[in-house]
């Protein structure tokens, strides 16, 4: 769970192009969207696509997403329960 | 005083036909040109489109040419151009422009890794080539400004007639359904998994479709099908892809169009919306048309019959909407059902006569742009 | 009636070099966009982390932009800026990449990040978002910079009231060649820039 986490942070960094914002300094618990990393709608389309293509989730609902991309604690908690590779 | 401008040819090449005639009759009996398509080649799933059938395009073209080295949008936009360009007998002098709008124009050549096929993916490139074909003698002018390229194309020609460089101005505005915009959208989770439902409450998302249209605008009214009073374009300067939640750019866009048309906001009988059936868009338009008063305006949107069109929606649209006003009737929005905007607005439920003197043409689109048009009905002198 | 318009200030971006105004501002050993564009936004000390997430072509438009927008632009007043900007690639620098994202059926994950930049005109969004301009805007392809045509349709912005102040100009990018020069144009008379057109400047 913990390289998870790890993994997330970095592929959310890169991903997202989050240039200013260091990896360490990103908490389990931050909230993803708003005052926290400040992911926009465009963000949270692309979290779907790194479900799909890196743990082969594809999500049946969009809006299900709000849920599952709270912060970096209930995503991998959510892909570890729901991973397909 | 600038010149006034007027609308005076119009032509479209649609699934639902390739002139406007047969297109305004699919439209009172109802027809739509959306359908289920199962083609792997566009999408891995099946996926509801409005798709013009290629033997079709075909056949029309080899009717004005037996040259074959244009590509499908090209033959489609030539298709849309020929017969006003050839009623219009305007001579195509150093006064007479020739303006494309299109958003992807031949992007699916980048299928192919050919450095020509590339060459062809160039929207310059595309314009060339239908200009060519009707040998203008003046630099063709592309605008590409996503969703709403088609209707702001209708007013950059009037600026351009209004500055006094040229007195007529040909638009052609196109796109076509492609696996690359189909992806994008998909992947925006902006498709609709029915036939796209504008307005309505449980309405998803887009049907894509495809499209061309033609218009000649001009500073001669002798054959005038429509003025040209108001125009206005300005940017949400809210987020790049999703529309403003106060629908700022297009309220600005509307109260600027009906300025410079001197006329009030109640003086409008019909609106040609945008609505794409997106739960974001069709609301942002709704809370825009509140903000003006305009609830009562009746208002469709024509995407439940040619699908989103894109680059050539707003020109489509407005060349249908012409008719409207020209034969006094109001054409249903289809698809709509039960309202699903939070502003009352009025929609057009089903087909019906009503008097248009003014209406209004909005397009909204990615980048935060919107556009709003202001056309009034050509008075006819009485013998 | 036609009230004469002046040209205000330009900028050209090409070779790793901004010039603003006739003057070098920023200027770096040979390197490539993604690269110069970055030390160019450091450089300039700007402040706006979505820089990152913007595509090439946006990147290069807000670059010159900001540099002829922000000392302008005020949060106090109506800013009435139009832009009028074109090129000749469109956003085919964005689209080869959409394109190549779906052209392996294997590996078929079209990403929407991309996929909005697959319009040119999205560059007209991010710097009307940056500046808080709710003005005219329109985007437009030519094989060369037609700066009649540009000129033109600017000034007719400007007379017909639709703006107070224009940025017009081109931005052209693909790979890593790309070239902008942008310039405002208004009806304030300018001593220090008079016998120039968009056309003398751009081919300075």
């Amino acid at each position: 769970m913990e390289a998870l986490k790890q993994e997330l942070k970095e592929k959310i960094v890169t991903t997202l192009n989050l240039e200013d914002i260091a990896i360490e300094d990103i908490a389990d618990n931050d909230p993803l969207f708003g005052d926290g990393l400040g992911l926009d709608s465009i963000d949270a389309l692309e979290l779907i696509v790194i479900l799909d293509k890196d743990y082969g989730i594809k999500l049946v609902d969009p809006k299900e997403g709000k849920s599952i991309f709270q912060s970096i604690e209930t995503m991998a908690a959510y892909i570890e329960a729901n991973r397909t590779k | 005083m600038l010149r006034e401008i007027y609308i005076t040819e119009t032509n479209c090449i649609t699934p639902l036909g390739f002139d406007v005639e047969s297109n305004i009759e699919s439209i009172l009996r109802g027809d739509t040109g959306i359908q289920i398509h199962n083609d792997i080649s566009l999408m891995p799933n099946s996926f509801y489109a409005s798709i013009i059938n290629d033997e079709k395009i075909n056949n029309a073209f080899a009717e004005i040419s037996a040259e074959t080295k244009y590509s499908r949008l090209e033959k489609m936009m030539i298709l849309a151009l020929e017969p006003i360009i050839k009623n219009a007998g305007v001579e195509l002098n150093s006064k007479t422009a020739f303006l494309l709008s299109t958003t992807k124009g031949n992007v699916t050549a980048l299928k192919d890794q050919s450095e020509e096929s590339f060459k062809s993916a160039h929207l310059d490139a595309l314009a060339k080539n239908v200009a060519d074909f009707f040998q203008f003698q003046t630099q063709p002018i592309t605008v590409s400004n996503a969703c709403v390229s088609g209707i702001l194309a209708v007013s950059i020609a009037k600026r351009m007639i209004q500055s006094e460089l040229y007195d007529n101005v040909f638009v052609v505005a196109g796109d076509e359904v492609s696996e690359f915009v189909l992806s994008g959208f998909n992947a925006f989770q902006a498709m609709s998994d029915l036939p796209c439902k504008p307005y309505s409450k449980n309405r998803t998302g887009v049907s894509l479709g495809e499209a061309t249209a033609a218009v000649l605008v001009s500073a001669n009214p002798a054959a005038a099908k429509i003025k040209v009073i108001g125009d206005s374009s300005i940017n949400d300067a809210n987020h790049i892809s999703g529309p403003s939640r106060t629908g700022e750019g297009l309220f600005l866009s509307i109260q600027n169009a009906l300025k410079e048309a001197q006329i009030e906001a109640q003086k409008l009988d019909y609106i040609s919306a945008h609505g794409t059936a997106t739960p974001f868009n069709d609301e942002m338009e709704a809370i825009a048309f509140g903000r003006l008063n305009l609830q009562s305006v009746p208002v469709n949107s024509l995407k439940g019959f040619y699908g989103h069109t894109l680059g050539a929606s707003g020109l489509l649209e407005t060349v249908i909407a012409i008719e409207s006003a020209n034969s006094n009737t109001l054409f249903e929005s289809k698809g709509f059902d039960e309202i699903g905007v939070s502003e009352t607005i009025n929609v057009i439920e089903k087909n019906e006569n009503k008097n248009i003197e003014y209406f209004l043409k909005t397009a909204s689109g990615f980048g935060g742009c919107n556009t709003a048009v202001v056309f009034e009905k050509i008075k006819h002198k009485l013998h | 009636m036609t009230q004469k318009t002046y040209i205000q200030s330009y900028i050209q971006i090409e070779n790793n070099e901004i010039v603003l105004n006739g003057e070098s501002v920023f200027k770096i050993e040979q390197t490539d966009f993604a690269d110069f564009s970055k030390q160019a936004y450091r450089h300039f000390e700007i402040q706006y982390p979505k820089f990152f997430k913007m595509d090439a072509l946006s990147k290069l438009a807000f670059l010159g932009a900001d540099l002829l927008l922000s000392p302008i632009v005020s949060d106090e007043k109506e800013n009435n800026i139009a832009l009028v900007l074109a090129n000749n690639s469109a956003s085919l620098d964005t689209d080869v990449k959409h394109q190549e994202s779906i052209s392996d059926k294997g590996n078929y994950f079209p990403s929407p990040a991309v996929f909005v930049y697959t319009l040119p005109n999205i560059c007209l969004g991010e710097i009307s978002i940056r500046h808080q301009l709710k003005s005219e805007n329109s985007f437009f392809i030519f094989d060369t910079f037609n700066t009649e045509f540009m000129s033109n349709y600017s000034n007719i912005l400007l007379n017909s009231n639709k703006a107070e102040t224009v940025l017009c100009g081109w931005v052209e990018l693909f790979n890593n060649n790309y070239k902008a020069f942008l310039c405002t144009i208004g009806t304030n008379e300018n001593l220090k820039i008079t016998n120039e057109t968009i056309n003398t400047l751009y081919n300075k």
